[in-house]
């Protein structure tokens, strides 16, 4: 592997010296004159018709400024409800689920506004709820939207469902493949509806200027997806809004989604000023777009020597009240796909409810695919009296298998992941002590894409801007300057990194999918070898010979081999805005959809469960994950560490508890996250094999390692009480009921 | 009334029932304490008061009168780095940042009483601080640095 002088190092974040002092500025921080406070009245049932809506009384407060429904969105007015994903879904004539916006107030300060919701008369008739996919999946069941058609493999059906979409993959013949094998297997597994847990409640301001013109500040994934949303919500051209990135509060895939934007700037049009929202927690885990729950059956065939034969699987999702996009792919695709399976078949559909709609989250639908697919693979090892590790690893898939949707894996790294992760184990040693267990788990992620530019500005010092329009949600900021550095040959401190409005960045896509430093990457590259080909033809001419005879070495322009005859960048950048000079250095880079580069992660936990609580403790937890080239490996690793804590909480504590269709859990004492006690430091086995579309062979990072979590720590309860859960979250209660097999336990799910 | 933040004596005219956090983010434009669920659950808000770590969206701003705030501003006076913000930075311990201001006050009450701790005394210390990016682990490991220093 060649040798970098920036990239792969562990510099410092460009952005931790203000997240420090408290100096960087988050969407909640931004304060302007003359600013309204903005609130949402929303839905306390599940499911009911508005049978009467009166804002009078609201209006007629001292201090309020505007208050508003859905007869006033002008994007309602063209399109169906169905159009506005990513959209707060102001109730038109009927609510789908308890939470969901029915008016807004902009008020003198938030007390007003506040006062103002209790004065809006709602007469609502109440409808009963579909709470359970098992029941609003039947063909007769009551229709939650009378214009949904489920959008199949084969189009789009004829009659409406709750089915949003349903996916279908074949290859082989299952039943010979059941045939062949010596042991099948098939089960049964649930998760719970998580959320993605970030401390930033979504807040947004709009302001508008004399021309109509409206500004918003707000945490995103994507500032030209915030522009998108608002101006389909408001129906005015893309260039009529203008969107500032802030700081992002975390977001995991939860931020995707723009829940305040599009009603703040519809207040501050209403209004001509200003106009800040905020979310409570209380509204942020009852209202914002909570991962699936889901619930998989899975049959596996296998020979005596643990070769996967035949599987098939049905992975069902609970979408929620509103379609805002499929689960069912990203589980069909990254299930089984990491294993060599000739006889394959997996259905994956997307079932609505009433009930929060659901969202993505990190990987999202990977981790509860990964939850029934390792669990079962952890199964048969033990049927088999197989090593975990070994079984996985002849089954493993390589560069050439096909993943199920009949796409071809490029150069992949999961062999070398899980060898990786055999030879810790070897020098770690066994794991001794009474109910103490080890569970091991492998994980796939395919990644998110999208399409990416930047630009390059090379400074009259040789110092360089770089100006993108992606938000930085990992530390991408400082991935992209080492990217800089590396290609100029200077020192990462002479790299400023700029995120840019929607008015001054170049178009990107999405923070998502992992896709960031991946992808943005390459634009970056390619900015930066279009800055070195413009620098390249002004040395030619201060050298006097043809471009094509410069090469660039060690920071200066030179003829081919002779460093003698060399002009320096900083020379050139200098020359380039003088009087005489040629123009200024602006390199850029765009991309469409590159292709997947994907990923592996392979975890292991060694946990003690307390028989008398129910309790389980993790002693220690490692991760081996293919990252291609670590960039930075501080950041990698920051990466990889925050994923395991949030699958520790998924696989242990976290749960939304629904009464009804209505969350009871609001606060984050009742929604427990993990905290500092509950997890251990974490070994983290960076492993790199290069992908072959990346720059120095970078692949994405931030999704896989929450794949395995959940599965890997269910396998070590396995392992250390012999009790094998099939169901999420495993808490002290579940276990401990689970070691009581006299006592049978109802459990609500609804 | 008269309080004290970070070091400077200011007058201010607030309803008695309001929040210290509040009363900080909007009224003294001290925003780099964060809000993060209002409930102290999180350890977002977290400020010194005498010296002590407090969730400050639990404290009425009426409860704070002569006695000494301290807030993540109030951390670095003349640009000057303290050692667990100089920490954080060097260690990778800062992520998406929102945590950060309160889990570094924390940490400073604690080496303030404690400057040794142990890893399972800087775990328990900094329980009631939330942080979703980290895992805590380069976070636990700033501070042990911060401690050593």
């Amino acid at each position: 592997m060649p040798e970098y002088s920036v990239v792969g190092k562990r510099v410092p974040r460009v952005d931790a010296l203000d997240k420090v002092t408290g100096a960087a500025l988050y969407s909640g921080d931004i304060i302007l004159p003359k600013m309204l406070h903005g609130k949402v009245l929303r839905s306390p049932h599940p499911h009911a018709m508005i049978r009467h809506l009166d804002v009078t009384k609201a209006k007629a407060l001292e201090g309020v400024m505007a208050v508003i429904t859905a007869a006033d969105v002008p994007g309602y007015k063209y399109k169906s409800e169905l159009v506005f994903a990513g959209n707060p879904h102001l109730a038109r004539k009927k609510v789908v689920y308890a939470g969901q916006p029915v008016a807004v107030v902009a008020a003198m300060n938030p007390y007003i506004a506040e006062e103002a919701l209790s004065l809006i008369e709602v007469e609502y008739e109440e409808l009963t709820p579909g709470l359970d996919i098992l029941e609003t999946m039947k063909p007769d069941a009551p229709l939650i939207y009378t214009n949904l058609y489920t959008q199949g493999p084969y189009g789009k059906d004829t009659k409406p469902s709750n089915i949003a979409w349903r996916v279908e993959y074949r290859r082989g013949d299952l039943e010979t493949g059941f045939e062949e094998a010596d042991l099948i297997m098939e089960n049964t597994f649930r998760t719970q509806t998580v959320h993605q847990g970030y401390l930033e409640p979504q807040a947004a301001v709009a302001n508008i200027d004399l021309s109509g013109k409206v500004t918003v500040w707000t945490q995103s994934q994507g500032i030209f997806q915030v522009r998108a949303l608002v101006a389909e919500f408001l129906n005015v051209p893309l260039s009529r809004i203008k969107v500032v990135p802030v700081e992002v509060g975390g977001a995991f895939g939860g931020k995707t989604y723009q829940l305040l934007a599009p009603l703040c700037a519809l207040l501050a049009i209403k209004t001509g000023r200003p106009v800040r929202m905020e979310m409570t927690r209380d509204e942020v885990l009852k209202a914002s777009r909570p991962a699936p729950a889901s619930l998989i059956t899975l049959k596996m065939g296998v020979t005596k020597e643990g070769r996967i034969t035949a599987a098939s699987a049905v992975m069902l999702f609970d979408e929620g009240a509103f379609p805002e996009r499929p689960y069912s792919s990203n589980a069909a695709i990254t299930g089984l796909g990491h294993y060599k399976i000739p006889n394959l078949k997996i259905e994956a559909l997307d079932v609505l409810t009433n009930k929060v709609p659901s969202g993505s989250y990190r990987a999202p639908a990977a981790p509860q695919a990964a939850f029934a697919v390792e669990s079962q693979m952890d199964l048969i090892a033990r049927a088999l009296g197989m090593d975990p590790l070994q079984l996985r690893i002849k089954n493993a898939a390589v560069e050439g298998d096909l993943l199920p949707d009949g796409t071809t894996f490029p150069r992949i790294g999961l062999k070398e992941t899980l060898e990786r992760m055999a030879k810790y184990l070897t020098q770690k040693g066994k794991l001794e002590g009474e109910n103490r267990g080890r569970g091991i788990a492998c994980g796939f992620w395919r990644g998110g894409v999208g399409c990416s530019s930047a630009h390059v500005n090379v400074n009259a010092d040789g110092s360089v801007n770089l100006v993108v329009g992606c938000v930085d949600l990992t530390g991408s900021r400082t991935g992209l300057a080492q990217i800089v550095a590396e290609e100029f040959s200077i020192p990462f401190e002479k790299v400023t990194v700029v995120t840019g409005d929607t008015e001054t960045a170049p178009y990107s896509d999405l923070a998502v999918g992992s896709r960031t430093t991946y992808q943005m990457g390459i634009a970056v590259y390619r900015a930066c070898q279009d800055a070195k080909a413009q620098l390249a033809r002004r040395a030619s001419l201060t050298l006097g010979v043809e471009s094509t005879e410069i090469e660039f070495a060690q920071g200066r322009f030179q003829v081919k081999g002779k460093p003698e005859k060399s002009v320096s960048l900083a020379d050139l950048a200098s020359n380039s805005i003088s009087m005489r000079g040629e123009g200024p250095i602006t390199g850029r880079g765009s991309v469409g959809v590159p292709p997947f580069a994907p990923m592996f992660a392979v975890h292991v936990a060694d946990i003690e469960v307390d028989k008398e609580t129910g309790k389980v403790k993790i002693l220690s937890y490692a991760a081996a994950q293919d990252v291609g080239l670590a960039i930075n490996p501080t950041l990698v690793e920051g990466q990889i560490q925050g994923a395991i804590s949030q699958g520790i909480g998924w696989a242990l504590m976290e749960n939304y508890v629904f009464d009804r269709g209505v969350l009871q859990n609001t606060t984050l004492l009742d929604y427990r996250m993990p905290t500092a006690v509950d997890v251990p430091f974490m070994e983290i086995l960076l492993v790199e094999v290069g992908s072959a579309t990346g720059p120095y062979g970078l692949r994405p990072v931030g999704e896989p390692p929450i794949v395995p979590s959940l599965a890997t720590i269910a396998n070590a309860i396995h392992d250390a009480i012999g009790v094998r859960l099939k169901e999420l979250p495993m808490s002290p209660e579940a276990i401990f009921w689970s070691l009581q097999p006299n006592i049978k336990v109802k459990q609500d799910v609804g | 009334m008269k309080i004290k933040v970070n070091g400077q004596e200011r007058e201010i005219t607030v309803e008695p029932w309001r929040t210290l956090l509040d009363v900080l983010r909007y009224d003294l434009g001290l925003t780099g304490t964060k809000e993060g669920c209002g409930n102290g659950d999180c350890g977002s808000c977290t400020v010194l008061l005498d010296g002590k770590a407090v969730n400050s969206c639990l404290v009425f701003i009426s409860e704070v009168e002569g006695k000494e705030i301290t807030t993540i501003e109030g951390l670095s006076p003349g640009g000057t780095l303290h050692p667990i913000q100089q920490a954080f930075i060097e260690e990778g311990a800062v992520q998406c940042g929102f945590c950060t201001p309160g889990v570094i006050l924390t940490a400073k009450a604690l080496l303030d009483s404690n400057p040794q701790p142990t890893e399972a005394e800087i775990r328990r210390a900094i329980a009631g601080n939330l942080c979703r990016c980290t895992g805590y682990d380069k976070i636990v490991r700033a501070i042990i640095k911060a401690a050593a220093n």
